[in-house]
């Protein structure tokens, strides 16, 4: 488990939900399917990719390739591209994330995000190389500019996510 | 994984295994999409279970805009009005033009046995959002197959030709604009009458005439409007404007550098017409002497 306050004891956190996991996918389904336009498009990270990474590395028994590869076909379907291209990237990243998932979870928040960049990067790459051999232009560097942001956004969105698995305070046993 | 779990931990296909298995499934999917187009009804599929997502996405967007809209003043209104009673005293005048014209090239058609050009229909379309997608410059409009939309319908704003529809899904449908790379439209110079294909170049307010000799009748400011010969675009309706002519010596075409007139990649609503492509049939005979290799030119890359 994540140690957030390094030297203070660590929480034992209650098992995540199911449900909760699902309700994330979705909401970050819906947060890729903003009308995104102009520079918010360029610093948009993928959300997708973002919050499916989180779960492979905290809950790699509940979440896996099945679930990854549905997401990428659904955004493949949003974006009307070629049909597999997220497919291929979402199920490349979760085995990145299920194979990490012991490593990167030893580490605090920084050298956290510092895993994950590389896995966004690779997430980009990947579809990058699809759309270039499909015969499309290289779009420029700010391309990559999203998976940065969302590796800036990965201790907030930790944090979020480990919210419902932190330990009530019981006033009776403290 | 480094080690391999004890027996009584088996969790099933290895993580390795599971990643063969699913990459293999994706690439077979991208090939069979990309050369063969079979999934189309799969496409289908997905697209009616993602479409309520869609909606509550893009519900913020049109939320805003309609609170917008409620929100004028008095004296906006008022000024709108005004210049609205002006424009209509206007076109008013035109119509009876149009009219007497209309009526004058109709006599015209029938005396030269010419096709009637059709009465086409048209949608009012929502844009529900641009494709979240840096490499293609795409739309994605409230209508779709149950509004009868079909491929290849173009889609205009009040100045000008927008895109065609290039994939329709039940409710909802995918418009790519003129500006996107290896988008062409045929056109003509109102000016000169010159024709040539204008192709999208993948950024936003660029297009460029294709093709156009060093020595072609093409100035700055010249308007180019469809040409209709490839049955796709209705004939006449404006499309761009010459802003700028490079001469390379070293080319063997003039760069003609254009700007769409329609207000492509920001609109709210746009139309779709519904255009009858009915084309007479090709000349089989002539067909064949021409040499291989020449391509009619066409509306666009098509669904």
């Amino acid at each position: 488990m994540i140690n957030l306050y390094p030297g203070t004891p660590q929480e034992i956190l209650r098992p995540a939900k199911t449900g909760f996991i699902v309700a994330t996918l979705v909401a970050a389904l819906l947060l890729n399917l903003l009308p995104w336009s102009g520079w918010g498009l360029w610093v948009r990270p993928d959300f997708v990719a973002l919050v499916l990474l989180y779960w492979c590395i905290d809950q790699p028994r509940k979440i896996g390739f099945g679930i990854a590869w549905v997401l990428g076909l659904l955004m493949d379907v949003a974006d009307g591209s070629l049909f597999g291209q997220h497919a291929l990237a979402y199920t490349i990243v979760a085995f990145a994330g299920i194979v990490l998932h012991r490593r990167v979870q030893r580490f605090s928040m920084t050298p956290q995000a510092l895993h994950v960049v590389p896995l966004l990067l690779l997430n980009d790459l990947i579809v990058l190389l699809i759309r270039l051999a499909a015969g499309s232009d290289y779009p420029g560097y700010w391309y990559f500019l999203g998976s940065v942001i969302g590796g800036l956004l990965w201790p907030a969105l930790s944090f979020l996510l480990k919210l419902p698995q932190r330990p009530r305070y019981d006033p009776d046993h403290a | 994984m480094e080690h391999t779990p004890p027996p009584f931990f088996k969790t099933g296909v290895s993580p390795r295994a599971r990643l063969l298995i699913f990459s293999v499934l994706s690439l077979s999917l991208l090939i069979a999409d990309a050369r063969y187009q079979y999934l189309e009804s799969l496409r289908q599929v997905a697209a009616v279970i993602i479409y309520p997502l869609q909606r509550i996405a893009a519900a913020p967007m049109s939320l805003a805009r309609r609170a917008g809209d409620f929100f004028v003043t008095h004296a906006s209104l008022r000024e709108e009005n005004a210049q609205l009673r002006q424009d209509h005293l206007a076109a008013a005048a035109k119509a009876q033009q149009a009219r007497a014209l209309e009526s004058e090239n109709a006599h015209l058609r029938t005396l030269l046995d010419v096709r009637q050009r059709l009465q086409d229909r048209s949608t009012l379309a929502e844009v529900l959002y641009v494709a979240r997608d840096p490499f293609s410059r795409r739309i994605v409009i409230d209508k779709g197959a149950q509004h009868a939309l079909r491929n290849g319908h173009p889609v205009i704003d009040s100045a000008g030709v927008v895109g065609q529809v290039t994939r329709v899904y039940p409710l909802l449908s995918e418009v790519t604009l003129i500006t996107d790379k290896g988008h062409l439209v045929p056109v003509l110079n109102v000016r000169s009458g010159l024709r040539s294909v204008l192709a999208g170049t993948g950024v936003q307010g660029a297009l460029e005439l294709q093709f156009a000799p060093l020595n072609a009748d093409v100035k700055k400011g010249d308007q180019l409007v469809t040409s209709g010969i490839d049955g796709i675009y209705p004939a006449g309706l404006p499309v761009a404007e010459v802003i700028a002519i490079e001469h390379n010596p070293a080319l063997m075409f003039a760069k003609v550098t254009c700007r769409p007139l329609g207000n492509v990649g920001s609109h709210a609503r746009v139309f779709v017409v519904h255009a009858a492509a009915d084309l007479p049939p090709r000349p089989v005979e002539e067909a064949e002497k021409v040499p291989r290799g020449r391509k009619g030119s066409k509306g666009g890359k098509g669904g």
